[in-house]
């Protein structure tokens, strides 16, 4: 390998070692800029999740992508969570949050009630957001709105009920059959 | 030589019998399956047709890509409720005279998969002429269906296996693309209005059955 390259590869190393936010200065950040963004900050394993009211989540979340110092622009997943029929807030929808350019991870954590389970949806910031909310409504019933085209994506389109709830029975309502 | 004389004046209905074993004889020596792999169990499929199993020894190796020059199916590995209609499309193409082979614990009751999202097996779906168990079953255990497949086949008659009519050709679903239902969130509705019908008229294979 030429000498070049070598020194290429190292000052890119340095600068991937110091570009990740650390997580005490991303909540602040973030708090700055709109105190109501942030309900619960959680650290755990290294981790770092940000819980948010759903009525800001489209809001922080272009801010997150666009934002010099934040650079979000990859949406690696979002899913949903059903703790339970007994537990309030039931549901959760999860989005987790990659920087191909400052190499940082975060989890946002939206909760849900059971009677109001809507949230808006993110398909304006990430266009990969589509089908991963097709998913969510498809197995947890949580409805994104203003999504452009929300079908079902996994389960046959005349399915019944969504079968990643708690409450749905592991057979399904009635057994399967054409004849 | 004469011989055909003498037969014909000695026993005049032997024909119609040997017309039938012939026929019999030219479909079991060429079951050529569909592709229609699964899951696991197809990999045990095409080892089947591999130079060590050989499953070209009784006629069965021609793979046809194409529903239309098949006569098996060889259901290998389980059939999800979303497959369900589309492997009973492909059946639909298929011309008669056809069979099935559920191959494997899935295909034959759902296997370990008892939930939801998997058909409890596929005779649910089309009626199936051969189950093999086993999880998944070996190439041997295949061709031993192939062959028994073969000996269901000698025994049946030309008469079991007439022409569709007329009638039924034309009510017939044209192939294409599955019904789009159009549901969504948004008007959920839809769903309610939309009458459910079935994928397509019994074949006569299966009306047979129900005789």
């Amino acid at each position: 390998m030429d000498n070049e390259r070598e020194k290429e590869i190292a000052a890119t190393s340095r600068a991937a070692k110091s570009y990740p936010l650390p997580p005490v200065e991303l909540v602040s950040a973030l708090q700055k800029e709109e105190s109501g963004w942030v309900l619960e900050v959680i650290q755990a394993f290294g981790e770092l999740t940000l819980v948010v009211p759903r009525e800001h989540i489209a809001a922080l979340c272009s801010h997150l992508k666009a934002a010099p110092g934040f650079e979000f622009d990859l949406l690696a997943d979002i899913t949903g969570a059903d703790r339970g029929p007994e537990e309030e807030p039931r549901f959760e929808v999860n989005y987790h949050l990659f920087s191909t350019k400052r190499f940082h991870r975060v989890r946002l954590k939206v909760l849900l009630d059971q009677e109001d389970v809507h949230v808006q949806t993110v398909t304006g910031v990430w266009r990969t957001a589509n089908w991963h909310e097709r998913e969510t409504f498809d197995l947890f019933g949580v409805v994104f709105d203003g999504h452009p085209d929300l079908r079902r994506i996994l389960l046959p389109d005349d399915w019944q009920g969504h079968a990643l709830r708690k409450d749905f029975p592991l057979r399904g309502y009635e057994p399967y059959s054409l004849t | 030589m004469g011989l055909e004389n003498l037969l014909a004046e000695a026993l005049p209905e032997v024909l119609t019998t040997r017309l039938d074993s012939l026929v019999n004889w030219a479909r079991k020596s060429s079951l050529w399956p569909a592709t229609f792999g699964l899951a696991c169990c197809a990999i045990e499929m095409m080892n089947a047709t591999s130079a060590r199993n050989d499953l070209a020894r009784f006629g069965s190796e021609v793979f046809r890509a194409s529903p239309r020059q098949a006569d098996v199916m060889i259901v290998s590995g389980r059939v999800s409720r979303k497959m369900a209609p589309v492997l009973r499309r492909i059946y639909d193409q298929m011309p008669e005279p056809k069979w099935v082979i559920s191959m494997g614990a899935c295909a034959t009751s759902g296997g370990v998969f008892d939930n939801y999202a998997i058909v409890q097996g596929v005779d649910k779906v089309v009626p199936v002429d051969v189950y093999i168990p086993g999880c998944p079953p070996r190439p041997e255990m295949l061709i031993h269906a192939v062959m028994m497949l073969q000996d269901k086949v000698m025994k049946e008659s030309l008469r079991d296996r007439r022409d569709v009519p007329a009638g039924e050709a034309i009510e017939a679903v044209p192939p294409g693309t599955l019904p789009a239902t159009g549901v969504s969130a948004t008007n959920e509705a839809a769903a309610q209005e939309q009458p459910s019908r079935p994928y397509t008229i019994a074949s006569r294979h299966e009306r047979r059955r129900s005789y």
